[in-house]
């Protein structure tokens, strides 16, 4: 980029103050816990429990996780569904469970140039909004409950 | 290989525009009219209908308005700005040979006030500017849009490349992952377009009023949960510009109509 107008000392207490909201996000901690990748899945529940697929099927459909942008599936009640993703129509038949955790919690583990986000992850991303630096795009328990609903899907 | 079908090859590398991975051919480009509605372009067809236009005579207004400590109007330097300001927009934004880098209509129009007429800048996206813009950018309609033709902006629509297509966000995702890879799919039930800014400043029905692609890009970041960088920033400032270039040979139809 061309040179701003700013002075030197301008930017280096720019990078201090950045630097520092580094430090205060982290100690927030609300960022993903550790998982386990086994295969092609992930087979311990994040939670260490069992999801509520009730639950889990109104955050599908809930536009702030983000799914039904992309997705369509058998929601018959919902108008505004995405076709840029696959119909989640039988996903339960595709995928064990412990598939569909990994693939929510880090799609791009099966495809580097995918367009799913990774819901599970904190790290390594540019320039994440301020409400949103720091923490995955879905907690735990969320993620659980998606994955149990999803694996009722089945044809 | 023979020799005539290397000759053969060699000509159409030639012939072929300097086309990277993932781009829209310039025969395969489409205005954001195409893919909206027949009512909502019934509304941009009508100048009657069209709710830009409002702004844009708001704009003709201002143009011989006297302003600032210079008492000086737009129309005192410029003339009649139709045909002074044919064909300026779709050139725009433009590399300024001052500041050495491009500018964008709003950036110029307010380099103006300040050199010129001795005013104070209007504010991004306030009523004024963006009925200027509109009023100098309508003079360019029908207009193919030649954008960072000028050899010295090649850095600057390289730079505006590079931040098309960075994932960006806690979405990950960048402008090319929707705008170049799955236009015509639809992201929760509406058509993804190909991000061509034919004809800003524009009116979004959505916003219920006339803004600009800086206003768009901005709303797009937020979307994909990424800071959006200001008005007037070097970023937005490249990114317009890349995507002019990008949208190069389409008509300027400002002011379009969204939805």
């Amino acid at each position: 980029m061309w040179p701003p107008r700013s002075s030197r000392r301008t930017r280096a207490a720019a990078a201090l103050i950045a630097a520092s909201l580094v430090f205060a996000t982290g100690a927030q901690a609300e960022g993903p816990v550790p998982y386990r990748i086994a295969g092609d899945g992930i087979p311990e529940s994040l939670t260490g429990a069992p999801g509520d697929a009730t639950r889990g099927r109104a955050l599908v459909l809930a536009r702030t996780t983000t799914c039904i942008l992309c997705h369509s599936g058998p929601f018959p009640e919902t108008r505004f569904q995405g076709d840029l993703a696959p119909d989640l129509t039988g996903a339960g038949n595709r995928w064990s469970v412990s598939q569909l955790r990994l693939r929510l919690v880090d799609a791009s583990h099966f495809n580097p140039e995918t367009i799913m986000p990774s819901y599970y992850r904190a790290d390594g991303l540019v320039r994440v909004g301020r409400n949103f630096a720091g923490k995955p795009i879905l907690s735990a328990t969320e993620i659980e409950d998606i994955v149990a609903f999803l694996a009722t899907l089945r044809d | 290989m023979s020799f005539w079908r290397a000759i053969a090859l060699a000509a159409l590398c030639a012939a072929a525009p300097a086309l990277l991975a993932g781009e829209i051919p310039p025969e395969a480009r489409r205005s954001g009219y195409s893919f909206m509605g027949p009512d909502t372009r019934a509304m941009q067809d009508d100048d009657t209908s069209n709710p830009g236009m409002l702004f844009v005579l708001d704009g003709e207004a201002l143009w011989t308005k006297k302003a600032g400590s210079a008492d000086k109007a737009c129309a005192d330097c410029h003339g009649d700005a139709r045909s002074s300001m044919k064909g300026v927009a779709a050139r725009y934004p433009a590399f300024d040979k001052s500041l050495g880098h491009p500018v964008t209509l709003d950036q110029r129009i307010n380099l103006c006030r300040a050199d010129h007429q001795q005013a104070t800048p209007l504010p991004y996206e306030s009523r004024d500017l963006l009925a200027l813009s509109a009023f100098v950018a309508h003079q360019s309609r029908g207009f193919a849009i030649t954008a960072g033709d000028d050899p010295q902006l090649k850095p600057f629509v390289a730079q505006g490349r590079d931040l098309f297509m960075r994932r960006e966000g806690q979405l990950n995702l960048a402008c090319t992952n929707c705008h170049d890879d799955n236009f015509d799919k639809r992201l929760a039930g509406a058509p993804i377009t190909q991000a061509q800014p034919t004809g800003y400043p524009l009116y979004r029905l959505e916003w219920q009023t006339l803004g600009s692609l800086e206003r768009r890009l901005r709303s797009c970041m937020t979307g994909v949960r990424a800071q959006a960088y200001d008005y007037g920033s070097p970023e937005l400032v490249t990114l317009e510009l890349y995507l002019m270039s990008r949208a190069r040979g389409l008509p300027m139809e400002t002011p379009a109509v969204r939805p």
